[in-house]
């Protein structure tokens, strides 16, 4: 199919901003009276506050005001607070203290006397497990179906997981389908391994700080977060106003992975000191805050069993997984890595067990393709030691076990809604040249050694039931309203284009509106989850095609005939029969506004969110109104699938390895923006590179004191370690459930990338586990030498 | 190799610079106003991408602090404010600086330019900034400055660098989207660019 815009590069608008530094990224604003607020933190991992004296701070000049957590929305554990009288982890925010400048308000922090009583903490799941061991908070150690669970493992029970022997301890949480035994049965191959993958911080370079005001009555908000329209309900909520009552600003978010996705706690903290004290507040978030409040992968230990047929097919999967959550609700990676695999390697059978515990770390939440990255780094070198037994080629064994378009996935073996990974595989493996670098895996050079691996990285890529919202004014522009986030991907404006495309008119005479609840946004889903571009993509087309019939109806009732006799070309509309009877865009606006109804948007579909229906009434009469709700049909999951392809060079004296080369390859449908899609696969890829082998949370066990809080410590992958030069490719097949073809990619990319690495690491090592991330340097020299590892696999998560 | 030497340099010139604390604290500290002045005057007039910039500094203020929070020049981003990412690096006579990590005081008197002042006064775009956008270099877009400030630093000193050379001279730029390899394409597309401007004038 041949598209105007679709798979075309072309300028994303809000770019300009960013390379001359005009962009506004939250804390860029400044406004009239604005005072500076700071936050106190906890010193403590877990800790009760029992006084809090800040009369010496409040009577500083320059103090303003104090606000403590009986001034803000109460949540109830574990949601994470606001502000807390019961810190859960080194860091949590207590209160916040306001001033004329950041200095004086920092001044008066030191001057609040704070009595905390120590409570019981843990940094280390299994170690709440154990018998008598501490939980991270009154209510229990354990939260799977939304409750808080106290579980206590038998002293046997935990020597046997630590141990890596089969788990006997009796998960929260259970999902399994087919016959486990027969898989296993059928197997000629079974392998079992122990594993751990630590958490760490997602560290975006942008400190999250926050500007609130009120004015007129209604509360301002400049923050930092991936979604813009999703926000407005849940921040709203958290500041206990009506939806109408709050004006949200995100035009620019510096970084986000998955930590930025919905309102978190800081965002609201402004808004309720603004309204307490009566000044627009700016909280500035400093590196180290960042650490603390910014989120962090979930971290894993675990045991899994996998059973290989003679002819590589996997039989039967059994996979139990200790999570450590931090210290609020999440937890969704265990089951989302489970999803991973039933999809991936189709398992005849397949058994999750997971046991979601709660530790006194930095809070976790999604972290670029949570739960499915984690495993891509497990279960991939697996792959690669059944591969190797049964005289198999990794390439070919994950050739044998890829999903096509009729694999199902999940516990309920549901359908997707295509998939040709297989196609990914051999278009990978011969840009790649695979049969030819396999062959040069082991080969020494000095004391380095080459390792060559192959990858794979799955996500679901796309939601729907969002809005659309597009608009045509009499002067012939078109209007195109995303309420999608600017999180760095261009999916605001790439998916605004299938609009465009549907409409058939020049990106020259298209504004895209953005950035703030005051621009007329519609309900758009959560910028995360790979899912913006199959979403969106349906979203922007459902509503141009609104507009397309409103064109035609309008074109009709001036030009005589049916509408279905019209069409549309170069920005007029037509009648077929005779292309001299037409309208101009423009024309056919004027005509809109005259009409009213629902052609300008006095009145609107009933299916259509609240947020979406106050944009439009806001702009009613203002033009031709095109909007609807996506309700075109999905037949199941929508798979981003990638494969990476990475040959590197293990330094055998120091342990480190430096990557040579790397290839990723998309099936993500139809591309929609080239090289916007080339920085989603690199990026992704570069990510793949720091949990492999850098980025790790390390916590002290006998006082909960985090020590990598700069980046310095928590080691995001910089220039050099990462190759300069990395190729990409894409299958540009299109998916069938959406208008045009796309699906979302952007984690999968990075799982693809771990994996990759994982696998070739093991590839250099004449096929060792390491069945841990990141694997550093001293893994790498431990394992040579023969000493062992500092800690057992499963002894602890932040080795 | 030119791009050693540029390294070096700006090494250096982190080294020299480097006498604000390495801690958190240094955020507020830059604005400290209960010390005395000591002999250092507060009243300065820095030379500011081509202007002349009346600003009260403080004796240990930083100059990310001054430009971001008294000259309004909000392009130069705080990633760390300690040295660790390049957020906010700025040029000084031309070499790359990290501006969290250097005193206001010590760039009196010399040329101080940021993201801002590289566009040219015709409001075209310098061949960085344009390479920047044609190569869809920036994602989420907070590190661009810096890094495109390096970038520039970079050029002045080696018009002509290898892939390699650029790689290293950038690698004191943190990108946490991992847009590495679109900068590094934005690099040799802007050396092209320049190259070929020299050549025409």
């Amino acid at each position: 199919m041949s598209y105007l815009h679709i798979g075309k590069n072309f300028t994303p608008p809000d770019i300009y901003g960013k390379v001359t530094g005009r962009a506004k990224y939250a804390e860029d604003y400044a406004v009239d009276g604005m005072v500076h607020a700071r936050l106190l933190t906890s010193p403590m991992p877990h800790a009760r506050v029992k006084n809090i004296d800040a009369s010496e701070a409040m009577a500083m000049e320059g103090v303003v005001g104090i606000l403590t957590a009986e001034d803000v929305y109460p949540t109830e554990a574990p949601a994470p607070a606001l502000l807390t009288n019961e810190p859960v982890f080194v860091g949590d925010p207590i209160l916040a203290v306001a001033a004329v400048d950041e200095k004086t308000a920092e001044n008066a922090l030191a001057k609040i006397r704070l009595d905390l009583e120590p409570l019981p903490f843990t940094v280390d799941p299994v170690d709440s497990l154990r018998p008598n061991g501490p939980s991270a908070r009154p209510e229990g150690n354990v939260f799977s179906e939304r409750e808080m669970k106290a579980v206590s493992w038998s002293a046997d029970d935990v020597e046997r997981f630590v141990t890596g022997r089969e788990p006997t301890a009796p998960a929260a949480m259970e999902w399994s389908y087919g016959d486990l035994e027969a898989g296993f049965d059928n197997a000629e191959v079974i392998l079992e391994e122990s594993f751990v993958t630590t958490g760490y911080a997602h560290m975006s370079m942008e400190p999250r700080s926050v500007l609130s005001y009120w004015q007129n009555g209604k509360c301002h908000v400049h923050g930092s977060t991936q979604s813009q329209s999703f926000i407005v309900p849940f921040l709203a909520r958290m500041l206990n106003i009506e939806q109408a009552d709050l004006v949200f600003v995100a035009e620019y978010c510096g970084g986000g992975f998955g930590s930025k996705i919905g309102a978190y706690p800081v965002l609201a903290i402004p808004g309720y000191f603004s309204r307490k004290i009566g000044r627009p507040v700016m909280l500035r978030i400093t590196r180290e805050e960042e650490y603390y409040v910014g989120s962090a992968r979930v971290g894993f230990q675990g045991w899994i069993k996998a059973g290989f047929t003679r002819e590589g097919r996997v039989s039967a999967v059994d996979l139990y997984i200790v999570q450590d959550l931090g210290p609020n609700s999440t937890g969704g990676d265990a089951s989302s890595a489970g999803g991973a695999v039933s999809i991936l390697y189709q398992p005849d059978a397949m058994r999750l067990r997971d046991v979601p515990v709660l530790t006194n770390t930095t809070p976790r939440g999604a972290q670029r393709g949570p739960g499915q990255n984690q495993i891509a780094a497990v279960f991939e070198p697996l792959l690669d030691k059944a591969a190797g037994e049964l005289g198999i080629d990794p390439v070919e064994i994950r050739r044998l076990n890829a999903p096509d378009s009729n694999t199902t996935i999940n516990a309920d073996q549901g359908p997707i809604t295509s998939a040709y990974m297989e196609q990914a595989l051999v278009k990978g493996a011969e840009l790649f040249n695979w049969s030819e670098r396999i062959r040069r895996s082991g080969q020494r050079n000095g004391s380095k050694v080459t390792g060559i691996g192959v990858g794979q990285g799955y996500h679901s890529a796309g939601a729907h039931g969002f809005d659309g919202l597009v608009r045509l004014t009499p002067d012939g522009r078109i209007h195109l309203h995303s309420g999608v986030g600017n999180l760095g991907t261009y999916s605001y404006a790439a998916t605004t284009r299938a609009a465009a495309e549907v409409l058939k008119c020049n990106w020259e005479s298209c504004i895209i509106h953005r950035g703030s609840s005051d621009a007329h946004l519609p309900w758009s889903s959560y910028q995360a989850g790979s899912n913006t571009t199959f979403t969106h993509t349906r979203a922007n087309y459902v509503a141009a095609s609104d507009l397309l019939q409103k064109m035609k109806r309008i074109a009709a009732g001036e030009l005589g005939g049916e509408p279905e006799q019209y069409d549309v070309a170069d920005e007029r509309v037509f009648d077929t029969a005779n292309a001299a009877r037409s309208l101009t865009y423009a024309e056919v606006a004027a005509k809109a506004i005259e009409l009213g109804g629902e052609f300008s948007g006095e009145t609107y579909p009933e299916d259509i969110h609240e947020v979406t229906q106050r944009a439009v009434q806001a702009m009613a009469g203002s033009g031709l109104i095109g909007v609807a709700k996506d309700t075109l049909p999905v037949r199941g999951t929508v798979p981003g699938l990638t494969v990476g392809f990475a040959e590197i060079e293990l330094d055998l004296e120091t342990g480190k390895h430096e990557i040579v080369d790397f290839l990723a390859v998309a099936d993500c449908g139809t591309v929609v923006h080239p090289l916007g899609l080339a920085g989603q696969l690199r990026g992704g890829a570069v990510w793949g590179f720091g949990m492999a082998s850098l980025e790790r949370h390390v916590y002290d066990p006998q006082n909960g004191l985090p020590a990598n809080v700069g980046y310095y410590q928590t080691k995001p992958p910089s220039y050099l370690d990462v190759p300069s030069s990395m190729e990409w490719a894409a299958l540009d097949i299109a998916d069938p459930d959406n208008p045009v073809g796309a699906r979302g990619v952007g984690e999968p990319a990075m799982g693809s990338a771990t994996a990759a690495v994982m696998c070739a690491l093991s590839n250099a090592l004449g096929g060792h586990l390491f069945n841990r991330t990141p694997v550093t340097p001293d893994v790498v020299l431990n394992h040579l030498s023969g000493q062992g590892q500092s800690a057992a696999p499963l002894a602890i998560n932040t080795f | 190799m030119t791009s050693n030497l540029s390294r070096r340099r700006f090494i250096k010139g982190v080294i020299a610079s480097s006498a604000a604390a390495a801690t958190s604290s240094a955020w507020y500290s830059a604005a400290a106003n209960d010390r005395p002045a000591g002999a250092v005057e507060r009243l300065v007039t820095l030379n500011v991408n081509g202007r002349k910039r009346p600003v009260d500094v403080l004796p240990q203020e930083t100059l990310a602090h001054t430009l971001r929070y008294k000259l309004g020049l909000t392009g130069t981003k705080l990633g760390c404010n300690r040295g660790e990412c390049g957020a906010c690096t700025v040029l000084v006579d031309d070499i790359n600086h990290y501006a969290c990590s250097m005193l206001t005081h010590s760039v009196r008197g010399r040329a101080v330019v940021t993201v801002e002042g590289l566009q040219r006064s015709s409001g075209e775009l310098h061949p960085v900034q344009q390479a920047f956008i044609d190569e869809l270099a920036p994602q989420c877009g907070f590190c661009t400055p810096g890094q495109i400030m390096s970038a520039v630093a970079l050029l002045k000193d080696n018009p002509n660098p290898t892939r390699e050379e650029a790689r290293q001279a950038l690698a004191g730029n943190l990108c946490r989207c991992g847009a590495y390899d679109h900068y590094l394409n934005a690099v040799e597309r802007a050396a092209k660019s320049l190259r070929a401007e020299g050549q025409i004038t």
